[in-house]
């Protein structure tokens, strides 16, 4: 408990990740937090992605790292325990989907045909997007409700290769989908994206100023 | 090796995505280069999604709701506690239980006329039933009975006792008399009523999987 005490404590946080799994997987479970609270936006935001209900997310984010903890000796150096986690929680939300009353419609969605080629609609000249964008929550909102938008299909895979950072055939392993399967998906949510984000280009989303376009905020 | 040439727009559109993951090979990169490099449309078609990839992968577009973390860390801690109640309660407690059924196996041995701790498989303990009410019990049955109820087997062989004592002994409450008695025992019909529900629905066969 001392140990514990004392590398929960510890401000410079030099403690490895290996390390902390090591000592939660010899029992010391109250360091699990320390060891999943970088993680832990990333594990809501997947779970947010296949349920698309806040309250339902939460409480399979949080079902989901019960059972990681519980499972925690399974864990595998080899594997990348952010990836480990999310799969997890991508397994907890679509079993409580598929529980849902919506399993029905969701399934229907699903087996639409996704082969036909996407032509992107906006040629616009672009430029980089500063990240600072993103300080504007305005912009944040208008980025997530273009995600949104998307099918589902299209979002869970997006989410997952691009938000939750996993690779190709980690997403495609936790969505139980073939590799070509989510590339075509992905190509084609991001090309979506690009034209909703080019929409908001040209409505000026992404100016520094609210009032940059001529409009004088007084 | 792909020429240069030979690419247009919509196999560029197509491969855009492996592109940006780098999942395509050099002739290909190649000749996808000195296409952006001359087509203004597929340059803003690259342009555009490379935005999307790196706006939506900034961690600051993942939002979570106030709290979140703070009743994540509180579930996990009150898991803990449980985990840790029953580990508490299982370390003294099986050795203990362990030992009650041993002394309980002799004492069977030692005497037939102490019956099985439960008596019906299907019963759970009754609720609400006076423990000092006399009740009837009959040796070779499992049930204890109102004074008088005509479920009682092996009559000749009954005895009286109280509620509390039958129960101690294992015996489970005849569903029949048991629930009549409820129903009517006091004003407080309805409130018994489901206990006396509960005493019923303790004597059917449980589904598996069923509340």
């Amino acid at each position: 408990m001392a140990e514990a005490n004392a590398l929960l404590n510890n401000p410079a946080g030099t403690i490895s990740e290996q390390e902390l799994i090591a000592q939660v997987q010899r029992g010391q479970n109250e360091l699990f937090y320390e060891l999943v609270r970088p993680y832990e936006r990333r594990v809501y935001a997947a779970a947010l992605a296949i349920l698309r209900n806040e309250a339902d997310a939460e409480d399979v984010a949080q079902e989901a790292m019960l059972k990681a903890l519980a499972n925690i000796r399974q864990f595998r150096a080899e594997a990348r325990f952010s990836t480990w986690l999310i799969q997890i929680t991508v397994n907890e939300a679509l079993m409580r989907r598929r529980r849902g009353r919506n399993a029905i419609m969701e399934g229907i969605d699903d087996h639409r045909d996704e082969e036909g080629e996407y032509t992107p609609r906006d040629f616009a000249d672009w430029r980089e997007i500063p990240s600072e964008a993103l300080e504007r929550k305005e912009v944040r909102q208008k980025l997530a409700q273009a995600l949104a938008t998307l099918d589902r299909k299209y979002r869970e895979v997006f989410v997952l290769r691009d938000m939750e950072q996993l690779n190709i055939q980690e997403t495609a392993e936790a969505l139980g989908i073939s590799i070509a399967s989510v590339k075509t998906r992905l190509l084609r949510a991001r090309l979506m994206l690009r034209d909703l984000l080019a929409r908001g280009w040209e409505q000026g989303w992404f100016s520094r100023l609210p009032f940059e376009k001529g409009t004088k905020p007084w | 090796m792909v020429n240069p040439e030979a690419v247009n727009c919509e196999q560029v559109w197509r491969e855009i995505s492996n592109y940006l993951e780098g999942d395509v090979d050099a002739g290909l990169r190649a000749a996808m280069d000195t296409h952006f490099r001359t087509c203004a449309r597929c340059k803003s078609v690259l342009e555009g999604t490379s935005n999307v990839v790196r706006l939506y992968g900034d961690e600051r577009m993942i939002e979570v709701p106030a709290g979140f973390g703070r009743r994540l860390e509180r579930r996990l801690a009150r898991s803990r506690r449980v985990r840790s109640n029953w580990a508490t309660w299982s370390s003294w407690m099986i050795p203990v239980a362990a030992m009650l059924l041993m002394a309980g196996g002799l004492k069977v041995a030692s005497s037939r006329t102490v019956p099985h701790p439960l008596l019906s498989a299907h019963a759970q303990p009754a609720h609400g039933i006076p423990p000092d009410m006399a009740v009837v019990v009959s040796s070779g049955a499992k049930e204890f009975h109102v004074v008088g109820c005509e479920f009682i087997h092996n009559k000749d062989k009954e005895r009286t006792l109280t509620a509390r004592e039958a129960e101690r002994e294992g015996y489970v409450p005849c569903v029949r008399c048991m629930r009549k008695y409820l129903e009517t025992a006091s004003a407080g019909k309805i409130a018994l009523d489901s206990e006396a529900d509960a005493v019923a629905d303790a004597g059917e066969e449980r589904v598996p999987g069923g509340r």
